[in-house]
């Protein structure tokens, strides 16, 4: 369309103070990361005084961060994983059959979406605490622990974004699968998941993200072996003094694989918005 | 949605025949109907045992504890702890006393706090959308940018905010009052009634990539044509905005605000990352409330019967908001 000049001001105005908002605290991450301590502990300064590397090295030392780091790793990929595999097949059945119960299911799974994180967060502590107590499995305080309690969030939205993507791929696919031979499970797996890729790649992302910025299971439900990154930082306040510099530091290395990773995939996560939830 | 796979050899059994896949050619040997109707229920198996451990006991547990005084010395045995009834709920809707006044007083800063993040979230989300809707140059470049906020781990991206908000070494005050000189002192941000709009301002720049995701999915699926149509009619680029843009995107909007609302009325990340175990007076959101009402007095009875009555506070909105969005929805369907 021909864009008359109030157009293109307004879009100028707007997407430059959009930019600005968006990026202050990512520059503030960054330059703070580079101060001296004493810098960042005077009044703030947009242009640092002297650039350190220092607090990249000590972030390891300060806190036991490489170990905080190794634990949301196992707990994301684990809780991503389990999740997607679980819902690939549920959102096949889903997508795929009518029989009795099917809309009691999705309703049912749509809705836990919605609950609130704390409605699960008691019961669960007190489950795995007499799970523990009465059999011997420790699930309070472990990773298998907060593996299963991450599935209360990103199962039901995995089952819902696949059984939307599900949808989109058409059905004479994996019919023609099953006349030349393939079995309902031959069908998912050589017809519909390779179709579907980029959905569960959306999928994947969406899940692993929640994970590895998950608060309150977190803070709850470890301890100080299996503690993951989102506890972890606050190591970096001490009785008397924030470290912010190193506190900047640590936030950007934690954060540098997850957006590396969505920059790289946000035109499938894109693509999976639009099959799933978008309909 | 609508059809189901018509059985291959009887087209004549057709697609409405809802529930019957499967069954229209008789099929000689039993178990193979069997696995046929069974199976299914195979593929659901998985997903139906974890949903019943993680959604279904749980949310038994949950309504089980709000009917007991269950405080620290029953962790051990809840089972064993006091049956009190209705006793934690009748203490949490009395709101001339303290539980009760705490607990509404922190349910309307969660309408408020809810309402103005959503509201802004969804309104930049959407001018984002638009205006980036034909390319230009560094368009692809923007777009990544600004969905950082987004790809960021909540708990790096909020300390980061509050370092801004930090009074003595913060940027926020070093720009208000040292560069701009807006305010006579540097305000408290984290403590205190400035805190509500601290809150309001880390949740907005945090959740609105969310809905320009799904805004300019939503745009993608608009036909170009009817942009060229109505440039064709001498419709001015403000006025396909109105009548061509808006109400096309309102499916996407329909689920959009629903699920910011949810999301935001039940954030827990960013209140606690912000403020920790005990928010301010000013920002004290509903979920930071009840987790300190069960994790830090230990009373665990009151925080489930508190609960359960965001639950429930939760279902009725949904429900009112679906049937209004879909009443609205038919004629144009």
């Amino acid at each position: 369309m021909a864009s008359p000049k109030s157009f293109l001001w307004t879009r100028r105005v707007i997407l430059t103070l959009l930019l600005l908002f968006v990026l202050t605290p990512v520059y503030v991450m960054l330059s703070s990361s580079l101060k001296k301590l004493q810098d960042v502990q005077g009044s703030f300064r947009w242009i640092p005084s002297g650039i350190t590397f220092r607090p990249y090295i000590d972030i390891w030392k300060t806190v036991p961060l490489a170990h905080y780091f190794m634990n949301s790793l196992i707990v994301s990929v684990s809780a991503t994983l389990l999740s997607v595999a679980v819902a690939i097949f549920a959102a096949y059945g889903v997508s795929r059959y009518r029989f009795a119960g099917r809309r009691f299911f999705t309703v049912t799974v749509l809705s836990t979406q919605m609950f609130p994180g704390i409605l699960f967060l008691l019961p669960l502590f007190l489950i795995f605490v007499n799970i523990g107590n009465t059999t011997g499995i420790q699930l309070y305080g472990s990773r298998l622990g907060l593996i299963i309690t991450y599935l209360t969030f990103s199962l039901p939205f995995s089952i819902w974004m696949l059984v939307g993507y599900f949808d989109s791929i058409p059905r004479d696919l994996d019919e023609a699968a099953k006349v030349d031979g393939c079995g309902p499970f031959g069908a998912l797996f050589r017809v519909v998941v390779p179709a579907a890729i980029p959905g569960i790649v959306a999928v994947c992302v969406y899940a692993f993200m929640t994970a590895w910025g998950e608060v309150l299971f977190a803070s709850v439900m470890t301890n100080d072996s299996t503690r993951t990154l989102a506890v972890g930082l606050r190591g970096y306040a001490t009785q008397n003094d924030v470290y912010w510099n190193q506190v900047m530091a640590a936030s950007l290395v934690v954060s540098v694989p997850v957006v590396a990773g969505f920059l790289l995939l946000q035109r499938y996560l894109v693509a999976g918005l639009t099959a799933g939830a978008v309909k | 949605m609508t059809a189901t796979a018509p059985p291959r050899s009887t087209p004549e059994a057709g697609p409405s025949s809802g529930k019957s896949a499967g069954r229209g050619r008789l099929r000689p040997r039993v178990p193979d109907r069997l696995r046929r109707i069974g199976l299914p229920y195979l593929l659901l198996f998985p997903a139906l045992i974890l949903e019943l451990l993680i959604h279904l006991i749980p949310m038994v547990v949950g309504v089980v504890i709000s009917f007991k005084g269950l405080t620290q010395f029953f962790i051990r045995d809840w089972g064993s702890a006091p049956w009190t009834g209705l006793g934690n709920y009748r203490l949490a809707v009395k709101f001339n006393q303290p539980v009760g006044e705490a607990l509404l007083h922190s349910f309307w800063v969660t309408v408020f706090f809810t309402i103005l993040s959503v509201g802004f979230s969804w309104l930049i989300g959407t001018a984002a959308a638009i205006l980036m809707q034909d390319t230009f140059r560094g368009r692809a470049v923007l777009r990544a940018i600004f969905l950082v906020p987004y790809a960021l781990p909540v708990y790096a991206a909020v300390i980061t905010w509050t370092f801004m908000f930090q009074q003595d070494t913060g940027l926020v005050n070093h720009v208000l009052h040292d560069q701009l000189h807006l305010t006579s002192d540097k305000p408290f941000w984290l403590i205190g009634p400035n805190s509500f709009w601290a809150l309001v301002i880390v949740s907005v720049w945090k959740s609105w990539p969310f809905a320009f995701l799904c805004l300019m999915a939503g745009l993608q699926n608009i036909p170009r044509e009817l942009y060229e149509a109505a440039a064709m009619d001498g419709a001015g680029v403000w006025q396909q905005i109105r009548k061509i843009t808006m109400p096309s995107l309102r499916p996407v909007n329909q689920v959009l605000v629903l699920v910011l609302f949810l999301w935001t009325f039940n954030d827990f990340n960013t209140p606690y990352v912000m403020f920790g175990q005990s928010a301010p007076h000013a920002a004290d959101l509903i979920s930071i409330h009840i987790y300190q009402s069960s994790f830090i007095t230990w009373n665990f009875g009151s925080g489930s019967a508190m609960s359960v009555l965001l639950l429930l506070f939760l279902l009725l909105v949904t429900a009112i908001y679906l049937l209004f969005t879909s009443r609205k929805g038919e004629p144009d369907a």
